[in-house]
């Protein structure tokens, strides 16, 4: 059912037998080589970045873990979701609750949240999956799901409805309290950890032996079964950690930008923009993820400026609205189109040609 | 007897007990509708006038909604894709309505005519062009990023083009009608026999012409089509097209009672959705029962819920049918 994506399995033997150890390790290893070295970069950036770059890389960093997330569940999973907004804001929610009103720690809250939204990730899929509710179906399900969550926080007193959360701003630095002062380099320091994180238990996953049956489940459900792995419980292991890795970026963007609203939480938007940067930067791949959200990140924050600034050869673009979103709607649909395994997804075949 | 006879015979079977058991579950609904909405003027402690009201207007309501979830069932039914540009073709088709209307002065139904020609035509070429390769190649997420894509594209070309204000394209009619009680403008009177004569012209267009079976040849088995000497792309093509044209009439019918901006119709995806699902992905009397059903639950919603809160109800009765009849009111065994 799903579209044949670049893994390790192309080239491992088949799961459920022993495949010899170092094939797996030294493809591991050098996904983790490659992670320690945008973890070194990541952690000279803030030096030589301004404000302003600085606010556009932490944006890049929170919708990088959202995709990564997506991509866990959708891409390894072969369950396709079009409502991470319901995780992402669960996450986001969970945390503006938790350190609004009861002045928790947003290191726990950010738990707390990553927790709810892997069994709420769960349930719902396991709600669908138990009346085989497959392919599109599943989608927009999840998409539903999402919406109704928006409008349920529309509607209760406790969460705000349509105002939201506002974080209130300590007078000093803690980083028990996840605040410092403006522009301190910190803020852009906890999502790179945090997205080194996320990727580091993507590659981990993927090679283990759960995320090879993950894989056989979801490109040939019924030959993963009659090799006897449980079919439901490799469908649901990639859910919860989508969901949780998701409700994580969740929780940073709350916490970034003191602020949490309904759209901002639960939006369609929110959905879109966990599967924009996935689908460009590759379907399935540990990189992908990373590589879509570098170009979807940047681009729309280069395109805003644009609107607001035009040089004079392009004057008539002077704030008209709608033009960073459509750009990148073109892109998904030539990428869709020519270029169905994404950007790393195309260079990775080129290389093993 | 031979393997096939006891195969026919176990087919009919199976669909003789599939319809009876569709029928027991509309009889179901009716009952409980009917009880539901006794209850609401019994006790339900609003006045009985507005309850009217609400049903009349839930009434009109759905069979617009019917309108749009026909294209969009029609559509999963025989490419098998989930077309998230429903709603956004929605929006384009009432704006192209509204720009007939601006620049040439044109009466907002005669401009409803000459937007389903070019609504067909785009989901015509945007088929034939984009979704076609990827419909045929057999994988559900390629047409639903598409979608997806465009989606974004319409709304927000729209939104270039036309600014996220809000405008109207005035009235096309004026006065009402009052039935037991129940003001009902004619505008809405006008969209609902309008989507009905459509919804009837289409099944029978599916029914009853050869271009009908060869739709019908497509959606049960595209590879026989295909042997049998049916274009099976053309098919998908025209099948898109319809889809558009359908939202097209919608969208012209609506056009007076809402006022316009770039995302007015995105909410219609997800309705559309709903009723698809309740009544059966890829069945087009059922997407017209569905939306009945959506839009009275809706406006006699409205009545306790105000504002958004009678969505609620409405992803209610949708988390309520995936988990109790997931293949919907009319559907098959899946």
């Amino acid at each position: 059912m799903s579209r044949p994506v670049e893994t390790a399995t192309e080239h491992a033997p088949a799961p459920g037998q022993d495949s010899p150890g170092w094939v797996r390790d030294r493809r591991a290893r050098l996904q983790y080589a490659a992670l320690g070295v945008v973890m070194v970069v990541m952690a000279v950036m803030p030096y030589g970045l301004t404000d302003r770059g600085e606010s556009i890389a932490v944006r890049t960093l929170i919708i990088a873990i959202l995709a990564i997330g997506w991509n866990l569940m959708s891409g390894y999973g072969g369950l396709f979701s079009f409502g991470h907004a319901a995780f992402f804001g669960i996450g986001a929610y969970t945390d503006a609750y938790l350190v609004v009103e009861h002045g928790i720690s947003p290191w726990i809250a950010m738990v707390v949240g990553a927790v709810i939204a892997a069994l709420a990730g769960t349930l719902i899929a396991y709600l669908c999956l138990r009346y085989r509710l497959a392919g599109a179906y599943f989608a927009l399900a999840t998409f539903a799901f999402a919406q109704l969550f928006l409008l349920v926080v529309q509607n209760v007193e406790a969460l705000g409805k349509t105002e939201g959360f506002n974080l209130e701003i300590l007078p000093e630095d803690s980083w028990w309290m996840m605040q410092f002062e403006s522009g301190s380099s910190n803020y852009f320091w906890i999502p790179a950890a945090l997205l080194g994180l996320s990727l580091a238990l993507v590659i981990a996953f993927t090679h283990s032996r759960t995320g090879q049956r993950v894989a056989a489940v979801r490109d040939d459900e019924v030959a993963a079964e009659s090799l006897g792995i449980s079919v439901m419980r490799h469908r649901l292991v990639p859910v919860a950690l989508s969901c949780m890795i998701s409700a994580v970026a969740g929780a940073y963007y709350t916490q970034y930008y003191f602020y949490v609203g309904p759209q901002q939480g639960f939006g369609a938007a929110v959905s879109v923009e966990a599967i924009v940067p996935a689908v460009i930067g590759g379907i399935g791949t540990v990189w992908g993820p990373v590589v879509g959200a570098l170009v979807v990140g940047p681009l729309a924050e280069l395109i805003t400026e644009l609107l607001r600034s035009p040089p004079d050869s392009l004057s008539f673009l002077q704030g008209l609205t709608g033009l960073d979103v459509a750009v990148y709607a073109v892109l998904l649909i030539v990428i869709v189109r020519f270029m169905p395994r994404g950007i790393f997804g195309t260079l990775q075949r080129w290389r093993r040609r | 007897m031979s393997d096939a006879q006891v195969v026919e015979q176990s087919a009919a079977e199976v669909d003789e007990s599939g319809r009876r058991s569709a029928r027991n579950v509309l009889v179901g609904i009716l009952a409980t509708g009917v009880a539901g909405l006794l209850a609401v003027y019994l006790v339900g402690d609003r006045d009985p006038g507005l309850v009217t009201q609400a049903i009349a207007t839930g009434i009109l309501l759905g069979g617009v909604y019917a309108l749009v979830s026909v294209g969009l069932t029609l559509i999963f039914g025989v490419l098998g894709i989930v077309n998230f540009a429903q709603g956004s073709m929605l929006t384009l088709s009432m704006y192209l309505v509204l720009s007939l209307v601006q620049s040439v002065g044109m009466p907002v139904y005669v401009a409803t005519l000459l937007a389903v020609p070019v609504m067909f035509g785009l989901g015509y070429v945007l088929q034939l062009t984009l979704l076609n390769k990827l419909t045929l190649s057999g994988n559900h997420e390629g047409p639903l990023l598409m979608t997806l894509g465009l989606s974004l594209l319409i709304v927000n070309v729209l939104l270039m083009v036309f600014s996220g204000r809000p405008q109207s394209v005035g009235t096309a009619i004026e006065g009402s009608l009052r039935v037991f009680g129940a003001l009902l403008s004619w505008e809405r009177i006008v969209a609902f026999l309008g989507a009905v004569a459509v919804t009837i012209a289409l099944t029978v267009i599916l029914r009853r012409t050869s271009f009908g079976l060869s739709i019908r040849a497509v959606a049960s088995n595209p590879g026989g089509a295909a042997l049998v000497g049916v274009n099976v792309g053309r098919v998908y093509a025209l099948t898109f097209g319809i889809g558009a044209a359908c939202v097209a009439v919608a969208g012209g019918l609506m056009a007076p009672l809402v006022s316009m901006t770039p995302t007015v119709g995105e909410e219609f995806t997800i309705l559309a959705f709903v009723i698809v699902v309740l009544g059966g992905l890829g069945n087009v009397f059922g997407a017209m029962i569905g939306g009945l059903i959506i839009g009275l639950v809706q406006t006699v919603g409205s009545l306790y819920l105000p504002g958004t809160g009678s969505l609620i109800l409405v992803f209610g009765v949708f988390v309520l049918t995936l988990f109790l009849r997931p293949q919907g009111i009319f559907g098959g065994a899946r």
